[in-house]
C-alpha cells in the first residue's frame, strides 16, 4: 500500500473516532437520563406515571425504528440548523446522535430495571428521596450493566458511521467504499476491514474490562 | 410506641380486589420484641410494610412515637423514616458498596459530614462485631455477616423501632441463633421496640415477649409467648406451636384411647408443668410414695422464655384408688392434669 494510502486511511480512521466519539457521548448524556425516566415511571416505581411513561416509550420505539440510512436523510433540514452545513463529518454527527439516543435509553431502561427492587424498598425505608435512590442506588448498582451497554452503543455506532458517506462525513466505511468498492481496490477494503476489527475489538475488551472492574457483586478470585 | 388501628389494605390487580389486610389493631409497646407470625399469605410482609409506609393502607391508622405516620408525605415521611429501622430477609445490600459504606448510607442521605459518620460507623461495626470487614463487598461475606451489616445500617440513624421482615428465613439455624442473640442484645441494651414478622415459631419462642397470629388478614391470637405456646386457642395458632412443642399422641396411642373406663383399662393422664413446679421432680415422687406405676408415653420439656415448660403423657398403672390420690397429690403441687382416656390390655392387642 501506497503512503498516500495509509494516510487516507489515518484520516478515515480520524473521521471515524471523532463521528462514534461526540455521537456516542452526547447520547450517553441524554440516553442515559431518558433511560431513568422510562425506569422510574414505569409501573409500581418510585415516580409512577402510566401516561408520560407510555408517551416517551412510544416516541423512543419510533425513532428506533426508523432505518439509519433513511434517518440520514430525512433529519438534514435539522441537522443543516444545527450544524450550518448538511454535508461533512459533523453534519453526520447529527443523525449518528439522533440514532443513538433512543438505543442508549432503551440500553439503559434495561440495565437499570435489572437492580434488585429490595434495594430501593430499603433506601426508601432509610429515608432517601427520589433523587437519591437515581444516584446512589439505580445508577450506583447499574454501573457495571451501563457499561456493557454503552460498549454496545459504540459499537453499533462504528457500524452506522459507515454509512456517514452518504452525506460525505467520511470515515473508514466511506473510505473502504470509495476506494475499495468503487476503483476496485480490494487491499483497501480489506484494510479498512481490518483496522475496523481492531477498533471494535478494542472497544469492546475495554468496555469489558471497566464491567468487570466496577462489578463488586462476583468475588474477585484475587486480593484475596 | 406503635398503635395500629383498624388496618385494612386491598390489592387491586388486574382482576378482583385482594383483600389482605381485614381490620388489624394492635398496639406494640416501648422497648418490647413484638413478634407476628403467619403462614405465607397471612398478610404479615404487608403489615409490617404499612408501620413505615413502604405499603400504603387502603384505610387504618398507624402511629409510631406519637407521631401519625399515615399522615405523612414526601420529605416529613422521609424524616419519620428514620426513627424506624428495617431489615430484610434478603439483606437488601447495595452490591457496590463495602460494608463501611453499606452502614454508612442512611447517615450519607441524611446529609452527615464524612467525619461524623466516621464517628458514628465505628462502633456500630463494633457491635455488629464486623470490625475487620469493613473494607469487604457484600458478595464476599456470608449470609449471617450480611444480617450483621444490615443491623448496623439500621440502627445508623438510631432509631426507636426496628421492623424485621422475615430477617433470619434466609438463614441456617446456627446463624439464626446468633442473628437473634444479637437482636435480643439490642433490645436489652439500645431499648429498642423490635417487630419482628417471621413464619417459624421457634424464632418466636426464642426472643419474643408477645406475639400476635395473623390468620388470613387477620389477627386470629394475641397474648405472652408463654400463654400462646401454653394455651393456644386459635386453630393456626396450635398448629404453629405444634412446630415447636409436638403435644399430639402418637397415633397408636390415640386410636386405642376410649372415653369410658372398663375394668381392665388405665388411664392417660397429661400432666403440664409451667411456671415454678416444672422443676419439682413429681413422677419420681409419685412413683416412689403411692402404690401407682407411671408409664411415659411421650415426654416433652422446654423452656420458654426462660420459663421451663413440660407435657408429659402417662399411663397409670395401679389401684384406681391409687391413681385417684396420685393425682390429688399432683394437683397440690399446682401442675395441672387432664385424663385424656383410658386403655386396655386387650384394646393393645387389636392395635
Amino acid at each position: 500500500m501506497s503512503p498516500m494510502m495509509i494516510e487516507l486511511l489515518l484520516d478515515a480512521l480520524w473521521e471515524t473516532l471523532f463521528m462514534v466519539a461526540v455521537s456516542g457521548g452526547i447520547a450517553g448524556l441524554i440516553g442515559v437520563p431518558l433511560g431513568i425516566v422510562l425506569v422510574v415511571t414505569g409501573r409500581g416505581h418510585i415516580l409512577e406515571h402510566p401516561l408520560f411513561n407510555k408517551t416517551l416509550g412510544g416516541i423512543v420505539n419510533a425513532t428506533r425504528s426508523t432505518p439509519f440510512i433513511i434517518l440520514l436523510v430525512a433529519i438534514i433540514p435539522l441537522t443543516r440548523l444545527i450544524v450550518g452545513t448538511s454535508i461533512g463529518t459533523a453534519a453526520a454527527i447529527v443523525p449518528l446522535t439522533l440514532a443513538a439516543i433512543p438505543f442508549v435509553a432503551r440500553q439503559a431502561e434495561t440495565s437499570l430495571r435489572e437492580v434488585d427492587p429490595g434495594l430501593i424498598e430499603a433506601a426508601q425505608a432509610m429515608g432517601a428521596s427520589p433523587l437519591q435512590i437515581v444516584t446512589k442506588v439505580l445508577l450506583a448498582e447499574a454501573w457495571p450493566s451501563l457499561i456493557g451497554g454503552l460498549t454496545i452503543t459504540i459499537v453499533s455506532l462504528i457500524g452506522y458511521s459507515a454509512m456517514a458517506g452518504a452525506v460525505g462525513g467520511g470515515g473508514l466505511g466511506d473510505l473502504g467504499i470509495r476506494y475499495g468498492y468503487q476503483r476496485f481496490q480490494p487491499e483497501v477494503m480489506a484494510a479498512v476491514v481490518a483496522v475496523l476489527i481492531v477498533l471494535v475489538q478494542g472497544v469492546q475488551s475495554l468496555g469489558d474490562l471497566l464491567a468487570r472492574k466496577l462489578n463488586k457483586r462476583l468475588i474477585r478470585s484475587s486480593g484475596h | 410506641m406503635i398503635e395500629i388501628q383498624d388496618l385494612v389494605k386491598v390489592f387491586k390487580g388486574a382482576g378482583q380486589p385482594v383483600p389482605v389486610l381485614k381490620g388489624v389493631s394492635l398496639s406494640i409497646r416501648q422497648g418490647e420484641i413484638f413478634g407476628i407470625i403467619g403462614r405465607s399469605g397471612a398478610g404479615k410482609s404487608t403489615l409490617v410494610r404499612c408501620i413505615n409506609l413502604l405499603e400504603t393502607p387502603t384505610s387504618g391508622r398507624v402511629t409510631v412515637h406519637g407521631r401519625e405516620i399515615t399522615a405523612l408525605t414526601g420529605a416529613a415521611l422521609r424524616e419519620a423514616r428514620r426513627d424506624i429501622g428495617m431489615i430484610f430477609q434478603h439483606f437488601n445490600l447495595l452490591s457496590s458498596r463495602t460494608v463501611y459504606d453499606n452502614v454508612a448510607f442512611p447517615l450519607e442521605l441524611a446529609g452527615k459530614s464524612k467525619a461524623d459518620i466516621r464517628a458514628e460507623i465505628e462502633p456500630l461495626l463494633a457491635l455488629v462485631g464486623l470490625t475487620d470487614k469493613s473494607g469487604r463487598y457484600p458478595a464476599e461475606l456470608s449470609g449471617g455477616q450480611k444480617q450483621r451489616v444490615g443491623i448496623a445500617r439500621a440502627l445508623a440513624s438510631k432509631p426507636s423501632v426496628l421492623l424485621c421482615d422475615e430477617a433470619t428465613s434466609a438463614l441456617d439455624p446456627e446463624t439464626t441463633q446468633s442473628i437473634l442473640a444479637l437482636l435480643k442484645d439490642i433490645n436489652k441494651t439500645l431499648g429498642l421496640t423490635i417487630v419482628l414478622i417471621t413464619h417459624e415459631m421457634p424464632v418466636i419462642k426464642e426472643i419474643c415477649d408477645r406475639v400476635a397470629v395473623l390468620d388470613q388478614g387477620e389477627v386470629a391470637e394475641l397474648g405472652t409467648i408463654f400463654d400462646v405456646f401454653t394455651a393456644p386457642t386459635a386453630e393456626v395458632t396450635r398448629s404453629f406451636v405444634r412446630d415447636v412443642i409436638d403435644r399430639d399422641l402418637p397415633p397408636g396411642l390415640r386410636n386405642r384411647l376410649r372415653a369410658a373406663p372398663t375394668a381392665a383399662s388405665r388411664p392417660i393422664i397429661r400432666i403440664l408443668f409451667t411456671g415454678p413446679s416444672a422443676n419439682t421432680p413429681v413422677i419420681a415422687e409419685v412413683v416412689r410414695q403411692f402404690d401407682v406405676l407411671l408409664n411415659i408415653l411421650q415426654a416433652n420439656v422446654d423452656a420458654i422464655q426462660g420459663s421451663p415448660y413440660g407435657n408429659i403423657v402417662v399411663e397409670a398403672i395401679g389401684a384406681p384408688a391409687d391413681v385417684a390420690a396420685a393425682l390429688d397429690y399432683i394437683h397440690a403441687k399446682h401442675l395441672k392434669t387432664e385424663v385424656l382416656g383410658h386403655v386396655a390390655d386387650d384394646d393393645r392387642a387389636v392395635a
